[in-house]
């Protein structure tokens, strides 16, 4: 249709021309701090690796901010999304996909092959990559590193220096500054800094990022993460007490006030990863229909599948015996089907007029999980659940999803599929998150009467594929169960037509055609089913 | 079956299609010369600039039309032929109608200057006219200097595209400051002051004389009617307003003026055919209005009525409060009401202009000097709600209270600055000067 050149997929010339000379040295910089990295990949025995380390690190971060200062304070506050689809990198050119490939293989490298790395098997001194962050992690709690730490040292460095950038970009728009410091913030605290200060303090404690909530961090109630917890006496059980907290209680008065964003895009790892680093790749997320009704499927199909991974585990470790311990497997088994109850029953009573079709799908997911836990209840023994162990439910899952889906896929696919594939498709927690906005909460983007021009922006810097100019063409507020609450959609709007807000729960949902402007009598008519 | 056929694809045409098909199970056919499917006119621009391929300004995928039976055919309509109820399309296909609707837009005026049609000089409004940018100024090598004639929405809609593409772009606007033929003073000058701020050479007060050509035919320079100059250039944009596209009923029985000439009905002189959208002139101008209104949302409305209308419920059509937006470069700009610039501006409509210093955001509201009743707004650089000021107009309130209610208005983004009691205070400053 487009007799236009296809600039991203040229090899000889990928978009190089558009960057000055600032840039580039930027570039370069950048590169020699990976390169050192490289370097200590290929175990080249560094001198001095705690100044090598810094050098590396100082290296990247600056190489950052050089370009984002370049990029953005040469030029008056705005959009600033010139040349997105010309840009190799940002439109699944040459270089769109190399990264692709780069970090995936490091992420298949990261989960099933650490020993490449460098990770001393059974106690043995780290090599290479990850002997190079010893110092680093010494430093904060004293033990040496682990592919963990230095995948979470890189993850920490990424939120940073691409969160400066992004704060740059979107100078003129107070709401895109405040909600990456804060992802910033949380990252660097919460999930890094933490977590190594609390090992120092007490050393029995499992690592616990105090913001990854159930299930997004499935293995928080596996057994040797309870017995740690209790064993490390109060400061254990109040975590533990924290994590059952967060989900029952926490999250579902944040999400009723804010919508899903306070997680999702303010302070969640995997979102601050996607807002930061992977702001350049979010109009490559797929906006079909068919794409919608895949994420759906997969999303809460992964959801279904954590319920009742996370069930099995617990119910395995549990005693029969209600003498030594109330929560006996039965109780357990019993309260988890009857919450599940609860939640369908008041769905289906309260909110059945606006799910339509989807009712369907949702007492599916439901009567699955209720069959299963049966099952469970009925088929296992001491040791076997149903057919299989319980065991290896766990680590089917912790293989397909926690590493797989959320890792390989979800950040390593970034420059092909968007930034949010892993959050979109397959996130348990932003399914859970998800229903609550959906069903209840105040928040919606709202839709300014009839200034919409169909420009599609809006749908195009959608990160989660949402069509959003499907409804703000048609004056309809936006509720959708899997928007992040992100602000771009507004930001990019050139008509000021949508605004995130929290506001009273009453006609926040209004599927009619309401476009001002318009002669009243034929609204009506409009209107009429 | 009845037969509907609609000519032109854009807004108007497809949004009649869209409600005649909510409302009935008739036969419909778009015929359009431009594209295969509908897209987002206004979006043109950024395609060009690269924050969307062509494809992201299409609202509806490609399945859709076929799931709501609506025929599409790419062709260009000739000749129509009323006596008989059939349209010849691409010189020989014939296609019968029982009912016709022209929604075929507008095209880019050209006033008659020498060269005019000199390859590198063109407009921009179509799908066409984007595919000729990107062959004329697909980057600063080729086009070394763009001159754009015209200062309306258009053209700085232009100046801003190829300054995408570091173009310099030399910038002439008949009127002594940009788009005062609609906009008052004080927001006229802050948008002259913003375009050069973007390092666009903007020349108020200039008109063209005269398009040269190299050798081979190209554009090669502009002169300047008011000092001679002669500007070295590789493309000329044309600007300077759009008339409707109409051409190809000259030989029908139609009734055309500058536009298709219609009723209130949308109805023309002959029987079961009708006009909607840019290309449609009503017979008299409705309130404020402009017999053609050639704007996104009027073409919505008109679209939304005549469906109504051959659905077996004929009705006028009625558009509400005048309502309107733009961006200006990095400003955005709405209206609401009427807000007239030196222009046509009636006696009894007085004005209080604010400005924020950061000279990117301003307001001017409208009201009638005697009884006070708000009248409009324009702003730039803040979004206000569409639906507080619809109501504000209908229940006829007065400035005082608009002035003191403006925050309900306010529809920026979270955590924004607000300035509403900024602009009270000053409101109340003038008031007491005044």
């Amino acid at each position: 249709m487009s007799n236009k050149l296809n600039y991203s997929m040229s090899l000889a010339k990928p978009d190089a021309q558009d960057l000055s000379k600032k840039q580039k040295l930027a570039v370069g910089l950048g590169v020699v701090g990976l390169f050192i990295l490289v370097l200590a990949l290929f175990n080249l025995d560094l001198p001095n690796k705690g100044m090598f380390l810094s050098a590396s690190l100082l290296l990247i971060t600056v190489g950052t901010i050089i370009f984002a200062n370049d990029a953005y304070l040469t030029k008056l506050k705005g959009i600033k999304n010139d040349g997105v689809w010309f840009k190799s990198i940002s439109s699944r050119g040459t270089l769109g996909w190399i990264t692709g490939i780069v970090l995936t293989s490091f992420y298949v490298v990261l989960y099933f092959y650490e020993g490449l790395l460098g990770a001393g098997a059974n106690g043995a001194e780290n090599t290479g990559l990850i002997a190079l962050f010893d110092p680093l992690s010494k430093l904060l709690s004293g033990r040496p590193a682990s592919q963990w730490f230095v995948y979470g040292t890189l993850y920490t460095i990424a939120i940073l220096a691409f969160g400066y950038k992004f704060i740059l970009k979107y100078r003129h728009n107070r709401y895109e500054q405040i909600r990456t410091i804060s992802v910033m913030f949380f990252q660097l605290a919460f999930a890094f800094l933490i977590p190594e200060f609390m090992y120092v303090m007490n050393s029995d404690l499992p690592y616990y990022d105090l913001k990854n909530v159930w299930p997004l961090n499935y293995y928080n109630f596996e057994q040797y993460r309870i017995n740690s917890f209790i064993n490390a006496g109060t400061i254990g059980m109040a975590m533990l007490i924290f994590g059952i907290v967060s989900i029952f209680v926490i999250t579902p008065i944040l999400t009723f006030k804010f919508g899903k964003r306070w997680y999702c895009s303010w302070v969640c790892g995997c979102g601050g990863l996607a807002e930061t680093a992977g702001d350049s790749f979010r109009q490559l997320s797929d906006k079909s229909q068919s794409a919608w009704k895949i994420e759906r499927w997969v999303i809460h199909s992964v959801l279904v599948f954590v319920v009742l991974m996370t069930t099995a585990v617990i119910y395995t470790y549990l005693g029969y015996d209600p003498d030594k311990y109330w929560l006996t497997r039965d109780v357990f088994l019993f309260s988890v089907a009857g919450f599940l109850t609860l939640i369908f029953a008041l769905t289906m009573i309260f909110k059945r007029h606006e799910l339509g079709k989807d009712a369907k799908y949702g007492a599916i997911g439901y009567f699955v999980v209720i069959i299963a836990l049966i099952g469970i209840h009925v088929f296992s023994s001491e040791t076997k659940l149903f057919l299989f162990k319980a065991e290896t439910l766990r680590s089917t899952y912790g293989f397909l999803i926690g590493a797989i889906f959320s890792g390989v896929i979800g950040t390593g696919f970034y420059p092909i599929f968007g930034n949010r594939v892993w959050c979109r498709f397959g996130c348990p927690m932003a399914a859970i998150l998800g229903f609550q906005q959906r069903m209840f909460s105040k928040f919606r983007i709202t839709t300014n009467g009839g200034q919409c021009i169909s420009c599609g922006n809006c749908s195009t810097y959608c990160e989660m594929g949402i069509d959003v100019r499907a409804y703000a063409q048609k004056g309809e507020n936006i509720v959708r169960s899997s928007c992040v609450g992100c602000g771009i959609c507004s930001a990019v709007c050139p008509r000021g037509v949508l605004k995130l807000e929290n506001d009273s729960m009453k006609g926040r949902i209004n599927p009619t055609e309401v476009l001002l402007g318009n002669d009243v009598d034929l609204m009506d008519l409009v209107n009429q089913k | 079956m009845e037969h509907i056929v609609i000519i032109g694809n854009g807004i108007s045409g497809v949004t009649l299609a869209r409600h005649i098909r909510k409302l009935s199970d008739k036969r419909i056919t778009i015929v359009s010369a431009e594209t295969d499917y509908f897209f987002s006119r206004t979006a043109l621009m950024y395609v060009y600039m690269g924050h969307m391929k062509f494809e992201h300004t299409q609202p509806y995928e490609n399945w859709f039309w076929q799931k709501n039976r609506i025929e599409l055919l790419r062709g260009y309509v000739h000749e129509i032929d009323t006596d008989n109820k059939v349209i010849k399309i691409n010189e020989r296909d014939a296609l019968a109608y029982d009912k016709l609707v022209i929604a075929t837009g507008s095209k880019p005026n050209k006033f008659g200057w020498p060269g005019q049609d000199l390859e590198g000089v063109q407009g921009l409004y179509s799908k066409q006219d984007l595919d000729a940018l990107e062959k004329n100024a697909p980057n600063n090598d080729i086009c070394k200097r763009a001159v754009i004639v015209g200062g309306g929405l258009i053209g700085i809609e232009l100046a801003e595209m190829l300054n995408s593409r570091n173009i310099p772009v030399t910038f002439l606007v008949r009127e002594s400051s940009f788009w005062n033929g609609v906009l008052p003073k004080g927001e006229s000058a802050m948008i002259n002051r913003h375009i050069e701020n973007h390092h666009i050479d903007l020349r108020l007060s200039t008109n063209l004389k005269a398009i040269n050509a190299d050798e081979n035919g190209k554009v090669k320079s502009v002169i300047i009617e008011e000092t001679g100059e002669e500007l070295a250039c590789d493309l000329v944009g044309l600007t300077a307003g759009v008339t409707p596209n109409i051409d190809f009923l000259k030989s029908s029985k139609i009734e055309t003026g500058r536009g298709v000439k219609v009723n209130r009905y949308l109805e023309t002189n002959i029987p079961d055919v009708y006009a909607i959208g840019d290309c449609a002139e009503q017979h008299e101008a409705i309130g404020n209005r402009r017999p053609i209104e050639a704007v996104w949302y009027t073409g919505r409305m008109m679209g939304e009525t005549l469906a109504q209308t051959l659905c077996g419920n004929r009705i006028q059509y009625k558009p509400g409060h005048w309502f309107n937006s733009a961006k200006f470069l990095d400003i955005e700009y709405q209206t609401y009401g009427w807000v007239f610039g030196e222009r046509g501006r009636p006696d009894y409509e007085k004005h209080f202009h604010w400005k924020h210093e950061d000279d990117t955001k301003c307001i001017t509201v409208a009201y009638h000097k005697d009884t006070n009743e708000f009248l409009g707004i324009n702003t730039f650089g803040i979004r206000m709600r569409h639906e507080i000021f619809d109501t504000w107009l209908t229940e006829k309130r007065d400035v005082d209270y608009v002035m003191n209610h403006l925050s309900k208005a306010n529809f920026d983004p979270e955590f924004y600055s607000h300035y509403e009691a900024d602009i009270l205070s000053a409101y109340n400053n003038q008031l007491q000067t005044a």
